[in-house]
């Protein structure tokens, strides 16, 4: 059984489509890209899935780990594993990190019938993933990114994504805003999180990134539907060729493979 | 799915429950005769009926304020029963004499009056309607010559120290609804802490409307003498009625030579239906005057009642004196605030600082009021102020009204104000971590509120923070 499966998605942000039909398959242990031009709906599709009210479903489906996902709100949506790295991180001024992140851990654990962990569990649990993404604990004591440099907010998605273990993270251009000793730290947390029963959509524009975190397949973005599907070498194709290359020629079979 | 924020789901007040005990309530209205009545049942000394008295006719001439930006319909005063007391054998010599009908209520308030409190270090004098029912580690405070005790017996046992000290800070001419409680009052706590004596343990009352239609007019009066230290905490809940419940309270607190008072509260009174109906009027004067070198400190968490109309200030008269409100008001359905401080800066070099939060959900409407005011002897004086508002949604208002005299031109004040809107992105954002709507709010609003939390005591820290939550609840979907 595929972890999730798109058919005909169609989503629109006030009153404009932006989501045309997109069909997307992705199983367990396989790493997608996303990749397509400013405004085609990457977001949006990264939205949509983690339940963001701002955007309305108007048509498709899709099946996660055999649920239906759109009928669950987003809370429920994480609990059940989906992750959604934000391309713009939220400001909570005056929350901790280290409380807002043992909030959230606690949440998931709740819905999978565990314990929650009281602060001193979770002051050592965060030691190893403080680790993980190379962070000074002292982010734990600031407000929620607030004042953080575009760099840190971006890894303190990937903290929390350590802290979270999700089964599906949705990666939307995690990799604007960091230098390149930030870009493989980041993407080295996210190779280590990788394990057989997960599965990581990277939403990005470079193929630099791919260069670390290595696809399994690559989607070209265009105008609210999926254009090309293809392997990594699809990748450095577009780098070299650019978008017009694909939506010049005839839209080819969507969907992975 | 377009914006969630207003989708409005409640919740019972939590503590809306009638415990079923037998009140002895005067009938309504008021009269020199109820005065008296009053102060008879209370075997209260001479002075205190004079003062009584003396009050009541002062209140005859004076109007209602409606000066607050709030609304209500026309209070009548000869409707209201102004005295109601819970029928018990008196005098009670130990909790184990407190009616078990009363002891369950408090049971179901969460509030642990006996073991639990004791084992936390806190002394709890209760108050049940207008008569105190119990209180306790009244002899380990007594080892350092603390009185802690309701208003009656103080005036029964301390009456010289009631009578000093009783409207100095609120004279009974100060306001309509001080004027009105200064003759009617029931009961209240009073504390006296000698010179250079450190209070031990956090002090702490429950107050509890319960009685329908009983006016509660409540009297506290502390007194830190030359270099002593207390910090005393004021707990509110009311079960839920129909009829609207006046409540005119006065605070009176007085800091001498060098010390200290701080004085917390958490306000959660019946507060209305989301119609608006029923609620508790909470019409409150509370003032302290701080001599050299003393400080007085309010915080105040106020979420419950309908409307809420209240003003804790600090009278700077002695020199280095220093004066601080920090507060948190969070309105929500039909809710009505209109609250704040004032800082009257008398003495030299005094110093004030005013951090207030306002919160608006529904269609409730929260302001702040605030005056700073510095005479021109007070050389020196510096006054801060910060006055944040938050926005949950569409309906609701917030406002300020900052009123500043400074009559001695070396004076420094400073005024900073804000108000932001509780963001979609930012509850999305809390959603997608796995944290429920109210969870998220909750986490928001305790999070713009941090500054005043980290005054209150520990525990009543997260007792606030979840009252937020409830009062919340229900305000985003
Ligand atoms: N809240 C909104 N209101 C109006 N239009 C919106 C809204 N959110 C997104 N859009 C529009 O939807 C389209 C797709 O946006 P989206 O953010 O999904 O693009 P993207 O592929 O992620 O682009 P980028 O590469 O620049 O991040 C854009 O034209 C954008 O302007
Ligand atoms: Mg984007």
């Amino acid at each position: 059984m595929s972890l999730i499966e798109i058919k005909d998605l169609h989503a629109t942000v006030s009153d404009k489509e932006i989501l045309k039909g997109i069909d997307l398959t992705v199983d367990a242990g396989e790493i997608h890209a996303v990749m397509g031009p400013n405004g085609s709906g990457k977001s949006t599709l990264a939205q949509v899935l983690a339940g963001n009210p701002a955007y309305e479903v108007t048509g498709g489906s899709v099946t996660y780990d055999g649920k239906d996902l759109l009928a669950l709100p987003p809370e429920e949506r994480a609990q059940h594993g989906i992750f959604l790295a934000f391309q713009y991180p939220v400001e909570i001024p005056g929350v901790s990190n280290a409380y807002f992140l043992r909030a959230a851990y606690n949440e998931v654990r709740k819905a999978h019938g565990e314990e929650e962990v009281d602060p001193l569990e979770f002051a050592d649990f965060m030691e190893e993933k403080l680790a993980l993404v190379d962070m000074d604990a002292s982010m734990l004591n600031r407000s929620v990114n607030q004042g953080f440099s575009g760099g840190e907010k971006k890894r303190n998605e990937i903290l929390q994504m350590a802290v979270l273990q999700p089964r599906l993270a949705i990666l939307d251009e995690t990799e604007s805003g960091l230098d390149i000793d930030a870009l493989r730290i980041v993407a080295d947390g996210v190779n280590k999180l990788k394990r057989p029963d997960n599965a990581t959509i990277v939403v990005t524009h470079y193929q630099r990134l791919l260069n670390y975190i290595v696809p399994d397949f690559v989607h070209v973005l265009v105008n609210g539907r999926i254009a090309k599907s293809g392997g990594k070498e699809l990748a450095l194709e577009l780098e070299d060729k650019g978008y017009d290359w694909v939506t010049s020629g005839a839209p080819v079979g969507a969907g992975a493979a | 799915m377009s914006s969630s924020i207003e989708t409005l789901i409640s919740r019972e007040y939590q503590h809306g429950f009638v415990t079923d005990i037998e009140s002895d309530t005067m009938p309504a209205g008021l009269s020199e005769d109820v005065v008296r009545a009053i102060s008879e049942k209370k075997s209260e000394p001479a002075f205190m009926v004079e003062w009584r008295l003396k009050a009541y006719r002062r209140w005859l001439s004076m109007k209602e304020p409606h000066w607050p930006n709030v609304t209500y319909g026309p209070i009548d005063y000869q409707a209201t029963s102004y005295y109601s007391a819970p029928k018990t054998k008196t005098p009670l010599g130990s909790i184990d004499d407190v009616d078990p009908e009363l002891l369950k209520t408090y049971a179901k308030l969460g509030i642990p009056l006996y073991e639990q409190k004791m084992l936390a270090g806190v002394a709890v004098d209760a108050i049940f309607d207008s008569v105190s029912v119990g209180t306790t580690m009244r002899e380990e405070l007594a080892k350092h010559g603390i009185i802690f005790c309701s208003f009656g017996e103080a005036l029964r046992e301390h009456p010289e120290l009631v009578e000093k000290y009783l409207g100095s800070v609120v004279p009974y001419s100060d306001n309509f609804f001080a004027a009105l409680n200064s003759a009617v009052f029931s009961d209240g706590s009073f504390v006296y802490v000698p010179k250079g004596v450190r209070c031990p343990v956090e002090l702490s009352t429950y107050f509890r409307i319960n009685s329908a239609d009983t006016g509660q007019f409540e009297r506290t009066l502390i007194i830190a003498d030359e270099g002593a230290y207390v910090s005393y905490l004021e707990g509110c809940t009311a079960p839920k009625r129909s009829t609207n419940q006046l409540h005119a309270a006065v605070v009176e607190l007085v800091a001498l030579k060098g010390a200290t008072i701080k004085y917390s509260t958490v306000q959660n009174w019946y507060a209305g239906d989301k119609e608006g109906r029923g609620g508790i009027y909470n019409f409150v004067t509370k003032r302290g005057k701080a001599a050299e070198n003393a400080k007085i400190s309010w915080t105040q968490v106020e979420t419950g009642s309908a409307i809420t109309w209240k003003y804790p200030s600090v009278i700077l008269q002695g020199d280095n004196s220093v004066g601080e409100f920090y507060s948190v008001a969070v309105v929500n359905n039909k809710q009505q605030a209109d609250t704040g401080t004032k800082m009257i800066h008398i003495g030299r070099n005094t110093k004030s600082t005013i951090v207030s939060k306002g919160i608006s959900a529904g269609e409730g409407n929260n302001s702040y009021r605030g005056r700073v005011q510095v005479l021109p002897r007070a050389t020196g004086a510096r006054n801060y102020t910060q006055c944040d508002s938050m926005l949950v949604g569409n309906r609701c208002g917030a406002h300020t009204f900052p009123y500043i005299e400074v009559g001695n031109n070396s004076a420094i004040v400073e005024h900073e104000a804000s108000t932001s809107k509780i963001g979609e992105d930012q509850i999305f954002y809390l959603k997608q971590r796995g944290l429920s709507a109210e969870q998220a709010v909750s986490m928001i609003v305790s999070g713009f509120c941090k500054e005043v939390f980290k005054e209150l005591p520990m525990e009543f820290a997260l007792e606030a923070q979840a009252l937020l939550g409830i009062t919340l609840e229900g305000s985003v979907g």
